[in-house]
């Protein structure tokens, strides 16, 4: 098992929020974690995330789901069971239009959905560990990660931008 | 943040991101009041009901109906397409609205989505009794079978199990990962315990971390744009069952447009119906506002003449095309035996939204109350109207017939009213009605405290 320090502080407003943001990131502070009761406009940008990948994830399985939606109807009336009613083709594309498309959407939409569980961790029996409880409700943490024992001079660097409720949490991961 | 100056504030009273929190979270602290307990045991009882005459249905047999040769189709569809109906509004709301960023849809997505949920389950059900074995319904779906054959992909009552299905996952999805951040609020608001255990498994570990919420909103905007035009598909797909055969009256090209926009003004009522009483019960009065009512009106308003322009297309393109059948069709909805059913959808289709072009009226919770309970009987009637009426009077003089139903299928209709309200009744005990996240991130343009201090 593994030791982790953390330093703690928050912010009771999104604006100051970024403003502390910018002015740890002036001082060449790596952050850990900033955690929102919700998606703070611009916040990502600021912390210099790249774009999700998530968007092509759904395209892929939607691409997938489209070509076996498609080849599977394909398949059952032109190889496995051609059926002849009224007199109509077998390859009968424009009837398969409505099945190949929900079938797009329910593929693209599992892959966001699984995508976005998968990639943050989350899910039932999920042990993320919460520092503050205030998180969902009102307050905006910065999260510092000790390293090479600093504590003290991150503690001090939260606090002069302006942190409440400064701490220290010991984490075994 | 730009504030505008002229629009209307969406939240009113003086609100921080703590009160929002306190106030939605107030109706699921503390016992139930007895209104509450009083609304689940009607519900239960309906439900009860209901699932007496299904189980009579099925024990006793399809006689139990009255349904006969000519007409095959009564109750039992046109509450299937009502209820599907109804089930439009929330993934309008939560999909097509994001998309086009309307900051009032925050305050109603979360309640109109699981309305939306609810409202496909109680439909999917009268499709399911009217196949007859419910056992084997799963025949619907194409699995490798012994008998080596597989479904019809050309049948439009195909297309429907995976358009109503997809939209049902996709439904749930969406709705549900819009869920966990507030979950997480409700998980950190409640002391050690038990239910806390269980809003933190419900919650899926949600932290707040500022990674977990950009890839959460590029999520939820590409679910938006897919559910965005899968809500279309859905009501489409329903009509299809009705345009894609030979019947005057069905077989019309209009049919997918019209069954849409009749499915959003329905559903849209369906929601004001009972928003304007569940602010009232549990005091959301200023998160649901009048800002909200007029907003909903003015779709309702667009969506209703969008009916009765399709109404009034269909009458002349019935004379227009010259089919003696087709005409005939029309004036038999009008002046045939079923002509109070027909006039009864007029009024309450085409007449009655209109009164909303009137600011007073649109903006009064007290009208809007009762033009949203006409406007749902009235699209209750349109189903009726497009589904008996067009068949009672066929081909064959010699077979028209006349159709009313027993009290089985009534029973069964007031079972899923049971059905929809025992599960709302539990959704707004158990969930946070409102998107507590969402709120907050409009706040601080939308709230009225705010607006205040940006002029």
């Amino acid at each position: 098992m593994e030791e982790k320090t953390y330093v703690s502080g928050y912010f009771p407003d999104d604006k100051d929020l970024i403003v502390a943001i910018k002015e740890l990131q002036e001082k060449n502070v790596d952050i850990a974690d900033v955690r929102t009761p919700f998606p703070v406009h611009g916040l990502d940008k600021v912390l210099k995330y790249r774009r999700s990948r998530l968007p092509r994830a759904g395209f892929v399985a939607g691409v997938i789901g489209c070509a076996i939606g498609f080849g599977f109807q394909a398949w059952v009336f032109t190889q496995a069971w051609p059926l002849n009613f009224g007199g109509k083709p077998f390859m009968s594309v424009p009837s398969f239009i409505p099945v190949t498309f929900e079938l797009t959407v329910l593929f693209a939409a599992f892959a966001l959905v699984f995508g976005f569980l998968i990639s943050s961790k989350l899910g039932p029996g999920s042990d993320n560990i919460i520092y503050d409880e205030g998180v969902t409700d009102d307050r905006f943490q910065i999260l510092l990660e000790v390293k090479n024992a600093n504590g003290d001079a991150l503690q001090e660097s939260l606090q002069s931008v302006g942190a409440l409720g400064v701490q220290l949490h010991e984490v075994k991961s | 943040m730009y504030v505008s100056p002229v629009r209307e504030p969406l939240i009113s009273g003086e609100k921080s991101y703590s009160k929002v929190t306190k106030d939605i979270y107030a109706p699921m602290e503390g016992k139930p009041g007895k209104l509450w307990y009083a609304g689940l045991t009607a519900a239960l009882i309906a439900l009860m009901f209901g699932g007496y005459s299904i189980f009579v249905t099925v024990w006793d047999g399809i006689g139990t109906w009255g349904l006969n040769r000519t007409i095959g189709w009564g109750w039992g569809i046109t509450n299937f397409v009502w209820w599907v109906g109804i089930g439009h509004a929330g993934t309008f709301i939560s999909a097509i609205l994001l998309l086009f960023r309307q900051k009032w849809r925050t305050s109603i997505n979360r309640s109109a989505e699981a309305m939306t949920i609810i409202a496909v389950m109680c439909a999917g059900l009268f499709p399911l009794i009217h196949m007859g074995r419910l056992p084997l319904g799963f025949f619907i779906f194409p699995y490798p079978n012994t008998r080596d054959v597989w479904v019809n992909f050309n049948s439009p009552l195909l297309w429907d199990v995976f358009a109503i299905s997809t939209y049902l996952t996709v439904s749930v999805l969406f709705w549900y990962m819009g869920l966990i951040p507030d979950i997480g609020t409700i998980r950190d608001k409640l002391v050690p315990g038990i239910k806390k255990k269980i809003y933190s498994a419900l919650s899926f570990g949600w932290t707040g971390s500022a990674r977990h919420w950009a890839r959460h909103e590029s999520m939820s905007l590409i679910l938006a744009g897919l559910a965005a035009p899968l809500v279309l598909s859905v009501h489409t797909i329903v009509s299809f069952d009705f345009a894609t055969s030979v019947i005057p009256g069905w077989h019309t090209t209009i049919f997918p447009p019209y069954f849409v926009s009749g499915a959003v003004f329905s559903g849209f009522a369906m929601v004001l119906t009972l928003m304007i009483i569940t602010r009232k019960a549990i005091n959301l009065e200023s998160y649901i506002t009048k800002a909200h009512l007029e907003s909903m009106n003015k779709i309702i308003i667009a969506t209703g003449s969008i009916v009765g322009i399709a109404y009034i297309t269909e009458l002349f393109i019935a004379w227009y095309s010259g089919v003696v059948y087709e005409q005939y069709a029309f004036v038999n909805r009008a002046f045939g035996p079923y002509w109070w059913a027909y006039w009864i959808m007029m009024t309450c289709n085409v007449i009655t939204p209109q009164l909303f072009w009137f600011k007073k009226i649109r903006r009064s919770f007290a009208a809007t109350f009762v033009i949203s309970i006409f406007v749902n009987i009235g699209m209750w009637f349109e189903r009726f109207v497009i589904i008996v009426t067009s068949l009672h009077r066929d081909f064959l003089p010699s077979s028209w017939s006349m159709y009313t139903p027993t009290w089985v299928e009534v029973g069964i209709y007031v079972g899923t009213f049971g059905l929809f309200f025992t599960l709302f009744f539990l959704f707004i005990r158990f969930f946070p009605v409102i998107a507590i996240a969402e709120v907050k991130s409009v706040l601080k343009t939308s709230a009225e405290k705010f607006i205040k201090k940006g002029k």
